[in-house]
């Protein structure tokens, strides 16, 4: 094999694991429009406000220490214990699930039968809450996020070093995968897997697709709305999370992390607003796409001698001018339901 | 008592049909463009015209863009940040390649680049619909401004990567560059909005601006009744991208003097031209003005209530800003989905019946 084919496939596995850790937000994104055709533009935020509150957690920070200093004046910041991240991780997952209750009970709930693009801006205007509280709740510094499974600790090693090893013993030059990544991609893998479990074998999760499937028939057999909608709204709160952990590991939990969503918008674009696999695949193609995009524009002098400039950088819009081409020809995205129109 | 249609008698059908068919409503009209025109510059200073008026007047441009093309066609667009900067640079290119011709006409046919641009990032609306077009318009957003970034014959080569805007006179009086007076860019950005205001208006309320409402409420029909979507939505795009062309335009050259793309031109400032129509009125050509008024009034006031009342750091008034600006888009969403345009005509709707209502 010629280098730069082998350089092009270390790129290529890369992008697989980039792909791997968008298709973990465009997931949120489907789980809730699929169940309530709400477009959940704060879902990025979500990941934001969840890792936050896992850091704050963990480091036994006060709540709204800043605020509470500003109009009291006292000096408070820490309650001066540190708790273990399993039990941090629960005590998120038990935050999550009240954001989830307070958001369908204070926004949603008064906005059922409205229009969606109602909707989705109402979502925009719930990622501005969300962010303003986060960052009075914990401060906006960045931070380092401390967890066992996220570093990769929790995976022997050598395992980078190993598949470094391998690779060089076959093709002559070692691959480089970092642990985070291969870290991500196993739970992804958990993750998708026990979605797929929990939606197809349990009560709750057939009741949540059939809400997806159609409000009225699901109301009429007895399936509570309501419920259904928090508990969605639950697990994309979960969702968030985890993905608020990935990529908080990687890149420091900070305002960053929010934009995400950014990330996942064209993922979705591609995969089809409605469907699970879409979200995943979708992920997978943008994440190597755009780094095989990049690699091919800056490695080689083509672009340079014709455009009088070098590309690079293209990460932010490559992915949104592929999605957008794309869909140019299929309008539903990859896997998502054929629109039908009716007058 | 005094706003009332009754003994106001229309005897031609222009008068049947205009803007403001209560007197009352009429000469208060007249009477603020009077004090926008006459008074205002006069009480103008630095501090007003910079933290208040310039932002005003500018966003208010852009929202009555953002609007025909959302409000009046349903087109969402989350690349109104994008459009802006094309406005910006194709202002600051035309400023520097001809330094002769007056900045009015700068400003005007930089609308007008934008306007091209603005129609060909519209093409794909055709295929795509609601969510995904709303997304697709991003690709606008992340590729305009990573092409003003790293192509350096947008920004003459410049080393800073910045384009300044050079010192340019409208009547023999500064509009740009560092030596302004306040009420010269005051009253050059006022001209502009009057202007787009009543183009806005009158584009609105004829033919064309019937076919973008019937677009908006449902395409399939309008297009069975005979209207072009094609025509409608291309006109559309190309409208609203002139408008936000022009403030682009606008907002580099009078009101900051400097710009680098990324920090101007990002994706936050196309979500806050949104929020000002949502807040403002989504339809509305008063909601954009009354949008941006707010928007631009809100950081002011919280910024004078919490950092120099209260003597609250700056990053706490920050984060509540956000808090704030989240809970009152929600808040009208669910209180008021029409927004401000729609308390202000429930309003006159109770004036005129005032003081006997029924």
């Amino acid at each position: 094999m010629s280098d730069q084919l082998i350089y092009a496939s270390e790129v290529f596995l890369n992008g697989l694991m980039a792909g791997v850790l968008y298709a973990l937000v465009a997931l949120g994104f489907v789980l809730i429009f699929k169940a309530s055709g709400i477009f959940n533009f704060a879902q990025g935020v979500m990941a934001l406000f969840a890792a936050m509150t896992l850091v704050g957690i963990q480091s036994g920070q006060v709540p709204f220490a800043h605020l509470i200093n500003a109009i009291f004046g006292t000096k408070i910041h820490h309650f001066g214990w540190h708790v273990h991240s399993v039990v941090a991780i629960l005590l998120t997952v038990l935050v999550m699930i009240l954001l989830a209750w307070m958001v369908q009970r204070f926004i949603f709930k008064h906005l059922v039968g409205q229009e969606p693009i109602i909707l989705f801006m109402a979502t925009i205007g719930l990622a501005y809450l969300l962010e303003g509280v986060a960052d009075l709740m914990w401060g906006s510094e960045i931070k380092k996020l401390d967890v066992c499974l996220a570093e990769g600790a929790c995976l022997p090693q050598g395992i980078n070093l190993a598949i470094d090893e391998a690779t060089f013993n076959l093709f002559g030059y070692g691959f480089f995968i970092d642990n985070l990544d291969i870290t991500a991609t196993i739970i992804a893998i958990l993750l998708v897997t026990s979605l797929v479990i929990f939606s197809q074998y349990t009560k709750q999760g057939r009741a949540m697709r059939a809400v997806a499937d159609d409000h009225q028939a699901a109301l009429s057999v007895g399936v509570s709305l309501n419920y259904i909608w928090i508990l969605v709204w639950s697990v994309a709160g979960f969702v968030a999370l985890v993905a608020g952990i990935m990529w908080g590991a990687k890149s420091g939990v900070q305002f960053s992390l929010s934009l995400i969503a950014l990330k996942a918008l064209p993922v979705l674009m591609l995969g089809g607003f409605t469907s699970i696999p879409g979200a995943i695949v979708g992920g997978l193609i943008i994440g190597v796409g755009e780094k095989l995009f990049e690699f091919f524009m800056s490695s080689g002098d083509l672009a340079g001698a014709f455009l009088g400039f070098t590309m690079n950088a293209t990460e932010n819009w490559f992915a949104y001018v592929l999605a957008l081409i794309f869909l140019v020809f299929r309008p539903q995205g990859l896997f998502g339901e054929k629109i039908i129109e009716r007058v | 008592m005094f706003y009332r249609e009754a003994g106001d008698f229309s005897t031609t059908y222009p008068q049947d049909s205009q803007t403001f068919p209560i007197k009352f409503d009429r000469y208060r009209y007249y009477v603020v463009l009077a004090v926008a025109v006459l008074v205002m510059p006069f009480v103008m200073t630095d501090y007003l015209v910079n933290s208040i008026f310039l932002p005003f007047l500018i966003y208010a441009i852009a929202a009555i863009g953002l609007n025909i093309l959302t409000g009046y066609c349903g087109q969402v667009s989350l690349g109104t940040g994008g459009f802006m900067a094309v406005g910006a640079y194709a202002c600051y290119k035309l400023m520097t390649a001809f330094p002769d011709v007056n900045i009015f006409f700068h400003v005007i046919l930089a609308g007008g680049i934008t306007a091209l641009v603005g129609t060909a990032f519209g093409l794909p609306s055709l295929r795509i619909k609601g969510f995904y077009l709303a997304v697709a318009t991003l690709a606008a957003q992340f590729f305009l401004v990573w092409l003003f970034n790293k192509v350096s014959w947008f920004y003459n080569y410049s080393a800073s990567g910045q384009i300044n805007a050079p010192e340019r006179t409208v009547f023999g009086i500064e509009v740009t560059g560092p030596n302004t007076e306040a009420w010269a860019t005051y009253l050059f950005c006022l001209v502009f909005t009057v202007g787009a205001a009543i183009l806005a208006r009158n584009l609105t309320r004829g033919s064309i601006g019937r076919e973008w409402m019937a677009i908006r409420d449902m395409d399939i029909a309008a297009e069975i009744i005979g209207v072009n979507p094609l025509r409608a939505k291309l006109t559309a795009f190309a409208v609203s991208s002139f408008f936000v062309g022009v403030s682009g335009a606008l907002f580099f050259a009078v009101y900051l003097g400097a710009v680098e793309v990324g920090e101007v031109f990002g994706i936050t400032k196309s979500f806050l031209v949104l929020f000002m129509i949502i807040i403002g009125g989504l339809g509305s050509i008063f909601g954009s003005f009354a949008g941006a008024a707010f928007l631009v009034v809100l950081p002011v006031v919280l910024k004078i209530v919490g950092v120099d009342l209260m003597g609250w750091p700056t990053d706490i008034v920050a984060h509540f800003q956000l808090v704030i600006v989240g809970g009152l888009i929600i808040m009208f969403l669910i209180l008021e989905p029409h927004g401000l345009a729609q308390l202000w005509r429930v309003a006159k709707e109770k004036l005129r019946l005032w003081p006997f209502p029924h």
